[in-house]
């Protein structure tokens, strides 16, 4: 054995190259598939970019216009793709720009690693220009990170970050390497990681689990679905339609589970959470089984949890083990990867049908139409709705385009109209809420995605917060279709304060720029649409540019979005009005 | 549920970042570390965290699956003090005239069964191993002849049941 360990060792060395830790850096990078990396210069990375510069055949750099961009970027990236995502920045403050990206990774569960350059080993502690400690920093919102000190440790470190990032349950890695590791030299050769020995990526499955849950499924009278993102991580749609089919099961969508299967599909009912659909919210208090898969019981899915689906059993599959009981006390987890598990389940599962469970979804359906849908898309009166524009992108889009949305109102919208026929197609910052996503996601979005249309629906106010991005759609020509949905306000926090601070407009209202000239400064084709008679063919020539393209829609100032669920308050009291 | 003592164990690689990890879970929940003990452990290359809380069962369990679930860490638990075996260790630092002064010390340092561990013309050092109570006791009955210096540990522990980590660790080589 040891013999052979002595051997494997000789032959590694013979097969290794002796080079810089900057270069080394980049070879990882294409040993692990990746071509394509966002981020931002500065002095203690510039070792590295000098490599970038060289290799620029094989990996594409691009120059987001703040770091914060590149961490968005990737995440759009990632989450079209299902590869990771990876962002690049200096340290001290292109360290820190990092953060609120990574923290909307880790929050979201999304594969990405990002790498800071860092003052040389020697200067570590003392207050060197621009050092901060960025791995303590980033310690709490990282699924792992490292700070590598010898060039030596890069290739290790860089194939435990990607490994660690993408498997189980994804999420950020920060790798943190000091200037004199990028300098140095390293007899280098790569080997991916495939297991560290002090983590286990997805539990081992017990059958016992899938029996049980087998057997409420087929006892069942209402059973109930509610599925999140963990289905399109574990690659499990076809098996979670398989189950809905088969067993006849209505099945509600998280935000973040959006996408995951059909819109149209008839067993899908919706949108469960704050804003979500009427019946998916009320009817989990009256199902007698509820299926959670690849969701973890957000707040703003549960409501206020002492009433929440307290008649109901319940069944958990889930990945992380701490998830479970962690919110919502369950009869049942079914540990593991959701697509396995699924599968395993499927076969034990009776064919079944719940036409009558079936009919109170659309009778709830029904009285959400009349009351707040219709009125949002094919809305009467003067000021356009932020429905009837996502109604206007379905229809021109035909269901097929990768919708990114940013955070508040809008994105409450986009994640209720739009409609989608693949996976994958429905990017926005679920858990975090992270105004100023949308724009440098959609970047992301659109390369990992360059045959499909993404359009990104942004308000007024995060779209001035990440707005620099444009110089990259600029820049490379990226046919991003961008439609900022301007009422002039932040208006989920105005709805806020008209329905809960006794409208007290404190810091909602805003006086904006010209979105269209801003646009038209970064060359980029652009329009404003104020009346309702405009929007259908302002919507088509979007969509059929082949170019970037901005719209501008001047919007109702002071509409809400409802259903809403007042926050503490029991999902069955939720407000239609 | 009702507040209580745990001792949380943890199994993980030597990391220099990981006790900033761990800490960062208990602060996150506002739940205070009664006290903290880092030792290697029964198992080559594996250090060992001993962490005591008061809280609810429901927060240990939470708090020891957010503990596993960082990479480093190999197997987390917690106990009850029913279910282990536990001591603290303290110093204490006297004035060497109370020793021929005061008779009631010989006879606390006797009582209490704890060691001298070193004499100066100064001062001399008691060592005392024991519960938490019991060094407690030790430190009333001596402080009001005036204690010069007090320090306790953190509280060690092992459990009565068995932590199989060797046999995870030894399952993951087969793999």
């Amino acid at each position: 054995m040891e013999t052979l360990k002595a051997q494997k060792k000789e032959n590694k060395k013979s097969a290794s190259i002796r080079i810089t830790g900057a270069e080394a850096i980049i070879h990882c990078l294409l040993a692990e598939g990746v071509d394509l990396i966002y981020g931002y210069p500065g002095g203690a990375i510039m070792p590295v970019y000098d490599e970038l510069y060289k290799f620029q055949d094989k990996l594409t750099h691009i120059l987001t216009r703040h770091e914060q961009g590149a961490t968005h970027a990737a995440q759009g990236y990632a989450r079209v793709s299902g590869k990771v995502g990876v962002a690049m920045a200096t340290s001290g403050p292109g360290a820190t720009n990092l953060v609120t990206g990574i923290a909307d990774a880790q929050i979201d569960s999304t594969p990405m690693v990002c790498i800071t350059g860092q003052v040389a080993r020697h200067l570590l502690g003392s207050d060197a220009f621009q050092e901060t400690d960025i791995v303590g920093i980033s310690t709490p919102v990282t699924k792992w990170n490292y700070q590598i000190t010898r060039a030596e440790e890069i290739p290790e470190i860089m194939a435990k970050a990607f490994y660690i990032a993408k498997s189980g349950r994804p999420g950020p890695v920060l790798v943190d390497i000091t200037k004199n590791a990028q300098f140095d030299e390293l007899d280098f050769v790569y080997e991916k990681c495939t297991g560290v020995r002090s983590y286990k990526p997805a539990p081992d499955i017990e059958v016992s689990a899938i029996e049980k849950a087998a057997e409420l499924i087929n006892n069942a009278k209402k059973p109930y679905i509610v599925f999140g993102q963990g289905v399109i991580l574990g690659e499990a749609e076809e098996q979670l339609k398989a189950l809905v089919e088969k067993a006849g099961i209505p099945a509600a969508w998280t935000i973040l589970g959006l996408s995951a299967m059909d819109t149209d599909h008839p067993l899908n009912v919706g949108m469960v959470g704050m804003h979500g659909n009427y019946g998916p919210n009320v009817l989990t208090n009256e199902c007698d089984l509820l299926i959670a898969i690849g969701m973890r019981f957000d707040d703003r899915v549960t409501g206020n949890l002492e009433t929440y689906a307290k008649q109901a059993k319940i069944i958990h599959f889930e990945i992380d083990p701490a998830e479970v009981n962690k919110n919502v006390k369950v009869d049942v987890a079914v540990l593991g990867n959701a697509k396995q598990t699924l599968e395993l389940l499927l076969p034990l599962v009776n064919k079944n049908e719940h036409k009558e469970w079936l009919g109170e979804f659309e009778k709830k359906r029904q009285i959400e139409f009349d009351t707040v849908i219709q009125k949002d898309i094919h809305p009467t009166k003067p000021g356009l709705t932020m429905g009837e524009v996502m109604e206007q992108i379905n229809v021109a889009s035909g269901h097929k385009a990768v919708i990114v949305s940013d955070v508040g109102q809008h994105q409450m919208m986009a994640c209720r109209y739009a409609k989608f026929k693949q996976s994958k197609s429905n990017i926005t910052s679920g858990g975090l809420g992270t105004m100023g996503f949308a724009l440098p996601a959609a970047i992301g979005a659109k390369m990992g995605a360059m045959d499909r249309e993404v359009v990104a629906i942004i308000g007024d106010g995060g779209y001035q917060m990440t707005i620099q991005e444009l110089g990259v759609i600029f820049q490379h020509n990226l046919p991003v279709k961008i439609v900022v949905l301007n009422n002039d306000h932040l208006g989920m926090v105005r709805q806020w304060q008209e329905l809960f601070f006794e409208r007290r407009y404190a810091s909602t209202v805003m006086t904006n720029p010209d979105f269209v000239k801003i646009a038209e400064g970064y060359h980029i084709k652009s329009r404003r649409v104020v009346e309702r008679s405009e929007l259908k063919d302002a919507v088509e020539e979007m969509m059929a540019s082949k170019d970037p393209y901005f719209l501008e829609v001047r919007v109702e100032k002071e509409d809400n979005v409802f259903p809403m669920v007042p926050t503490g308050a029991s999902i069955s009291d939720i407000r239609l009005k | 549920m009702e507040n209580q003592w745990y001792t949380i164990s943890v199994y993980s690689e030597n990391n220099v970042g990981l006790l900033n990890r761990i800490s960062g879970i208990f602060l996150k929940r506002h739940i205070n570390i009664e006290s903290l003990n880092v030792s290697k452990s029964e198992i080559e290359n594996v250090s060992k965290f001993t962490i005591v809380i008061f809280s609810t069962e429901d927060w240990a369990r939470k708090i020891v699956n957010q503990i596993e679930k960082q990479i480093e860490v190999i197997k987390a638990y917690y106990h009850t003090d029913d279910e282990t075996i536990y001591q603290e260790s303290a110093l204490f630092k006297i004035a060497s005239h109370l020793l021929f002064d005061e008779r009631q010390i010989q006879n606390i340092i006797k009582e209490s069964n704890s060691q001298i561990v070193t004499v100066s013309r100064d001062f001399f050092v008691l060592a005392k191993t024991g519960r938490r109570h019991e060094i407690d006791e030790m430190h009333d009955a001596l402080e009001p002849y005036g204690i010069m210096q007090f320090v306790r540990s953190g509280r060690i522990a092992v459990s009565k049941a068995a932590m199989p980590i060797t046999n995870i660790l030894a399952e993951f080589q087969n793999q």
